[in-house]
């Protein structure tokens, strides 16, 4: 019933954000929901998806490219993406492990996919917010 | 630099991160994302530490 409560009073943005705010948020973070004055959820957001992201990358964790190899790994390559300007970041500077020696690198590499799945979730709800769905 | 994270801290880590985010999308108020990050994040670590016994259990 609060939650109910809370649709309602949910107001929907108006022109193109229900299109900027999933995209910046996917883009960068928590940049979604900043742009909608909610800067403690981008703050929060922000940092979750980093500390997987960077914590992965210390765990010598694979970073996907794009490829039409293996099923598993294009889904992480889809994973990977998700983390918007973080996976370019270390696409270019050629971050992350090539091959997975260690068992704790196969830890980075999940941490790295499912924080671009998180960062995801986060843009959706962005876009929620933007349409008036949420508060 | 490399980290070495035991398998539980990594879980933890990971918890933290997950419920987090699942807690402010799922939920619409503050208090109620609240208490879902921490209702998310102690089934984590409980399905951690059950599953851990579990194994242990299994090797004896």
């Amino acid at each position: 019933m609060a939650n109910d409560k809370a649709i309602a009073n949910a107001a929907p943005a108006a022109g193109m954000m229900p299109i900027v705010a999933p995209l910046a948020g996917w883009l960068v973070p928590g940049l979604g929901h900043f742009i909608q004055k909610r800067p403690v959820r981008g703050g929060l957001i922000l940092l979750s998806v980093a500390v997987m992201f960077f914590s992965g990358l210390g765990m010598e964790g694979k970073v996907y490219g794009l490829n039409v190899g293996d099923l598993l790994d294009m889904l992480g390559f889809i994973g990977d993406f998700g983390n918007g300007v973080l996976y370019f970041a270390a696409r270019m500077m050629d971050w992350g492990g090539v091959n997975i020696f260690r068992a704790t690198s196969d830890y980075g590499t999940k941490f790295i996919v499912c924080g671009g799945l998180l960062n995801v979730i986060a843009a959706i709800d962005a876009h929620q917010i933007a349409i008036g769905k949420k508060q | 630099m490399t980290l070495n994270f035991s398998h539980f801290t990594a879980a933890l880590i990971f918890s933290l991160c997950a419920s987090v985010v699942f807690g402010i999308t799922q939920r619409n108020e503050t208090k109620a994302m609240i208490r879902y990050g921490l209702y998310c994040f102690a089934w984590f670590i409980g399905g951690v530490l059950v599953a851990g016994w579990a194994m242990w259990f299994l090797k004896r």
